[in-house]
């Protein structure tokens, strides 16, 4: 089957990352990104004039237009290729194969793809300033935010398929027990049972506090460059072989289906450009805005029958060390969610094991990885398949 | 129960000139959806174009009011703080008899009960000084 595997076009040659935190004071999300970026330069052992493209996230409140350019400016780059990408939680991942398209066209050579976010104490973010149709029908009924989409969509799967609350904790208690080994995840020292997860206080029914991610500060970024060059570097680099992409509405009353998501396109399709099986897979590195988005992205990547994730999960195990390593870095439910850069967070784990440098928590062998984005209320989603050079 | 909600300070709808006919209907305890005159496919929430074939001929039509429960969750802790007096309260999706589905505050007692396709109709509530529609079971 390796044979008829694609050329890898594209890799990522280098990654930088924050420690999440609960707050900062004074940072700017300029000063954030220059911190990040200057991690994954010093990393893939590159200086910053090699950067000539840019890939960024949208920025509320303080940089609303003319993203790129800012950011360019305040790093002192001037890149041949720029641009927003706005896929909420799945915009790592959307970064990652538009800038190997990028390159592949010629416009540029070397992408830096980077997304942080400050959070001050005492000053929450911004209110979304949405005047569109979620802001105009699901608002004014008492549904404001991602929580109440995620329990309803929770909750469906709950009593089209009778899971369980016991089922989804598990997905909760595996994201803490896997966060015990990585220093820097919010949750670090700080692991949780099944029961503790049940016992937590219920924000929306039926979706437990344990079960929903952790707003927090942070940063990450990573270097992207043709796989020619990505050869000729110290660094080891970790292949882009396949991408998948799906954007099937926005708001989750607008949703073609309410227990199937556009992940079950977006997997097939990356694994069927990589011309690999899921079953070849040695990480996951699943998105996990909350538990219940594990759950589908199991039953939408095959691995299981639908509505049968509880059964399936029970019968294998997901540390660095299990039959089925998943989210090594304790997810974002482990980790702490710094806005869009925790959806990077995926990635940079996937990089990590892939380089078999995951101290303390190594995947022997690790060969392969699925990594996922998710954003707004499952609408928008990207798989990606990365390789270790030995593949 | 009127006044309950009615005081509360919570965000409206951000109406425009095309949704306009929808909330004027609502004030008059009046359902009105919009139908597609070209693929006579009903559409909700209002728009300029027919999602299904791209024809603007949209014409607004007295809808049923009456739908069925797809899903549903008991809010503990509200996205805005304006709802935190009134809670627990549930929302939900309501799959209209017209085929669009729309999501709304569901008044009822306990969510124990619930099921999905359980029959709801619109109930007619002022919040903030607005008419929203609300959905109560249906009366069997
Ligand atoms: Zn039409």
């Amino acid at each position: 089957m390796s044979n008829k595997r694609r050329v890898p076009l594209c890799a990522i040659v280098g990654i930088g990352e924050m420690a999440p935190k609960r707050f900062t004071e004074g940072a700017t999300t300029l000063g954030m990104i220059a911190e990040v970026a200057k991690l994954a330069i010093q990393d893939a052992g590159l200086e910053k004039e090699a950067i000539d493209g840019l890939l960024v996230g949208p920025q509320v409140g303080e940089t609303p237009q003319h993203v790129p350019a800012t950011v360019a400016e305040y790093l002192g780059i001037q890149p041949k290729m720029g641009n927003v990408v706005d896929l909420g939680g799945s915009t790592g991942a959307g970064m990652l194969w538009r800038a190997a398209a990028a390159i592949n066209f010629g416009m540029c050579e070397t992408v830096l793809c980077v997304l942080a976010n400050t959070r001050e104490r005492d000053k929450l973010p911004p209110r979304s300033p949405n005047r569109n149709p979620i802001r105009e029908f699901d608002v004014p009924f008492g549904a404001s935010g991602a929580n109440t989409s995620y329990a309803l969509l929770k909750q469906r799967h709950m009593a089209e398929f009778s899971s369980t609350q016991e089922e989804f904790a598990l997905i909760a208690h595996w994201a803490r027990k896997n966060a015990q080994l990585n220093e820097k995840a919010i949750f670090y020292g700080k692991p949780a049972s099944v029961l503790d997860v049940l016992n937590s206080p219920m924000i929306v029914d039926p979706l437990h506090l344990y079960e929903i991610v952790m707003p927090v500060a942070g940063g990450a970024a990573f270097i992207v460059t043709s796989a020619k060059a990505a050869r000729s570097k110290g660094t080891p680099p970790v292949y882009l072989l396949g991408a998948g992409e799906k954007i099937t509405h926005r708001a989750v009353s607008q949703s073609p289906s309410l227990t199937t998501t556009p992940f079950k396109y977006a997997i097939s399709a990356a694994l069927d450009q990589a011309n690999v099986d899921i079953q070849e897979m040695d990480l996951l590195s699943l998105y996990d805005c909350y538990t219940s988005v594990v759950a589908v992205t199991l039953e939408d990547a095959g691995l299981c029958l639908p509505g049968k994730f509880g059964t399936w999960m029970k019968e294998h195990s997901f540390g660095y060390d299990g039959d089925w390593p998943l989210n090594t870095h304790g997810g974002q439910l482990g980790y702490g969610q710094p806005d869009l850069a925790g959806g990077m967070s995926h990635i940079i784990e996937a990089v990590r094991q892939l380089r078999h440098e995951a101290n303390g928590r190594q995947i022997p062998n690790a060969r392969l990885g699925l990594v996922t984005g998710n954003g707004a209320t499952l609408s928008e989603v990207t798989a990606l398949v990365l390789g270790a050079e030995s593949c | 129960m009127l006044d309950k909600f009615n005081n509360l300070k919570v965000p409206g709808p951000t109406m425009t000139l095309i949704s306009k006919p929808f909330w004027d209907a609502v004030a008059k305890h009046e359902f009105q959806l919009q139908k597609c005159s070209d693929c006579h496919k009903w559409v909700f929430y209002p728009r300029g174009h027919c999602p299904e074939c791209w024809s603007d001929n949209l014409i607004w039509e007295i809808a049923s009011g009456k739908g069925r429960l797809k899903t549903w969750s008991v809010v503990h802790k509200p996205g805005h703080s304006g709802w935190d007096e009134v809670t627990p309260y549930a929302i939900g999706l309501i799959e209209l008899e017209e085929g669009p589905t729309m999501m709304s505050h569901l008044l009822i007692e306990s969510d124990e009960d619930l099921i999905i396709d359980l029959p709801f109709e619109v109930s007619y509530m002022k919040c903030n000084d607005v008419w929203l529609p609300f959905f109560k079971k249906q009366i069997s």
